[in-house]
């Protein structure tokens, strides 16, 4: 993974972290609903990013590498600042670091779709530029939000967030609107991919107590703009929406797939080996 | 310091003016313009300091030699501060360091090009609309194509000079 020169910050404590509470969505008080959320924000960065640096040194051209490793990066550079602002809210000691290498799959917050594998390159494009367009609403309205700490990192992720959200969409564009080959792998990529989505939009109790706190706004208000993005790229690239309408969910409230135990595996290893290793 | 007289502010820039920067070291961290105040708290020098892309890896090398330089100056109560808002914009990049990076190689940003994750901006330049117009640093020649968004570091992207032919550098706009 790259960028662990920063997340790998010299911390005594890491290995006697306080025990996982379980972050109950339902009937949560503000702060608890705070730092779930911030955990949501976080772990969807940490997890597409961890997903997109799988890809280093395996990419189909050099270029396309190192786009996917600046990609990442910038996610993990993210989750750092949404995981130290959880830490920071709960007020246990815990760090970015610490809830980024110390939880089990059950407290991870992300939405199944960044979760899901990488699969072939138009697989993890399609992933990644349904996530962008998700992404970039919800940091353009968070710029507005109650909490300052929250809008900063808005702004200062939204910049970097617009240029992945460029490039998927050039890509996805480019190859639906490619060979017979290109445009069947995009295609099926969508098929695969589109039940994921639907979580993206689907609030819950603490999404409501955001909401009602003035911090974020709600899922379902991002749909419509993200349906516009999504449709115009679609249109360009000749690629079909798929006409189902059933749709995963539970990643917000830590039921995962099998997937994120993978990943957590080899992302985690480390410091459940060597508590508190450092370089 | 063991005198009662602390350095002034201006001297202070000065010595961070000579702190190049760990990735592209023609350019010091002023003219990056990432150094956003120098103050004295007491006697305790603050220096804070805005991250460029948050995930850039040479942030803590940054904040390494800004420590290293200050403390071989004599500093010895010394405190870093993040500052997140506004983010860096390369609008502050200096026209001194836009000069040094053209030298180096690395055509410098374009203002007000930055994505912003508007689809309109993706149309434009598919029409040919769009202002982005990068010189090649190497012959001056405006014919030149982006080979990919993302260079070798987060904040480059690729270029190639399409009559010299040379492969580039563009330090795109954020």
């Amino acid at each position: 993974m790259p960028s662990l020169t920063d997340v790998m910050t010299a911390d005594a404590d890491l290995a006697r972290a306080p025990g996982i509470r379980t972050m109950a969505a339902k009937g949560a008080a503000p702060s608890d609903a705070f730092v779930d959320w911030l955990c949501r924000m976080g772990d969807n960065c940490l997890v597409l990013g961890h997903r997109v640096s799988e890809w280093c040194g395996h990419s189909p051209v050099l270029e396309e590498d190192i786009a996917l490793a600046n990609t990442a990066l910038d996610l993990i550079g993210q989750t750092q600042l949404w995981l130290g602002l959880a830490g920071e809210v709960e007020g246990k000691g815990r760090t970015a670091d610490n809830l980024a290498y110390l939880r089990d799959a059950a407290q991870f917050r992300n939405v199944l779709l960044v979760e899901r594998p990488n699969g072939d390159f138009g697989q993890t494009l399609m992933r990644q530029f349904l996530f962008d367009a998700w992404h970039m609403e919800m940091l353009r309205a968070l710029q507005a939000s109650s909490d300052k700490r929250v809008a900063e990192i808005a702004a200062k992720a939204a910049k970097e967030v617009a240029y992945h959200l460029e490039r998927s969409a050039d890509l996805v564009i480019r190859l639906g609107d490619g060979t017979e080959e290109s445009r069947a792998r995009m295609q099926k990529a969508l098929n695969l991919l589109w039940p994921y989505t639907g979580e993206l939009f689907l609030g819950d109790a603490v999404d409501q107590a955001m909401v009602e706190a003035g911090i974020a706004p709600a899922p379902e208000s991002l749909k419509a703009a993200w349906d516009r993005t999504v449709a115009e790229v679609l249109a360009e690239a000749t690629l079909v929406k798929p006409e189902g309408t059933f749709q995963h969910k539970g990643g917000k409230q830590g039921r995962h797939t099998e997937a994120l135990g993978f990943i957590l595996a080899d992302m985690q290893f480390l410091q459940r080996a060597y508590p508190g290793g450092t370089w | 310091m063991s005198s009662a007289v602390l350095p002034d502010i201006q001297m202070v820039r000065d010595w961070l003016a000579q702190v190049p920067d760990p990735e592209i070291p023609v350019i010091s961290l002023t003219d990056l313009g990432i150094i956003r105040d120098v103050e004295w708290q007491d006697d305790t020098l603050v220096v804070t300091v805005t991250p460029t892309y948050s995930g850039c890896p040479a942030t803590s090398v940054i904040n390494l030699d800004i420590e290293a330089a200050l403390r071989a100056k004599g500093i010895q109560k010394l405190r870093l501060e993040r500052q997140l808002s506004p983010p860096w914009t390369t609008d502050w990049i200096t026209a001194e360091g836009r000069e040094k990076l053209r030298a180096y190689g690395i055509a410098p940003p374009v203002d007000g090009t930055a994505a912003d994750g508007r689809l309109a901006g993706r149309i434009a330049r598919l029409a040919g609309t769009s202002n982005l117009v990068i010189a090649c640093p190497r012959c001056g020649s405006t014919r030149t194509e982006k080979v990919s968004q993302f260079g070798s570091t987060p904040c480059k992207a690729s270029y190639r000079c399409t009559d010299c032919l040379e492969p580039f550098d563009y330090f795109k706009c954020i």
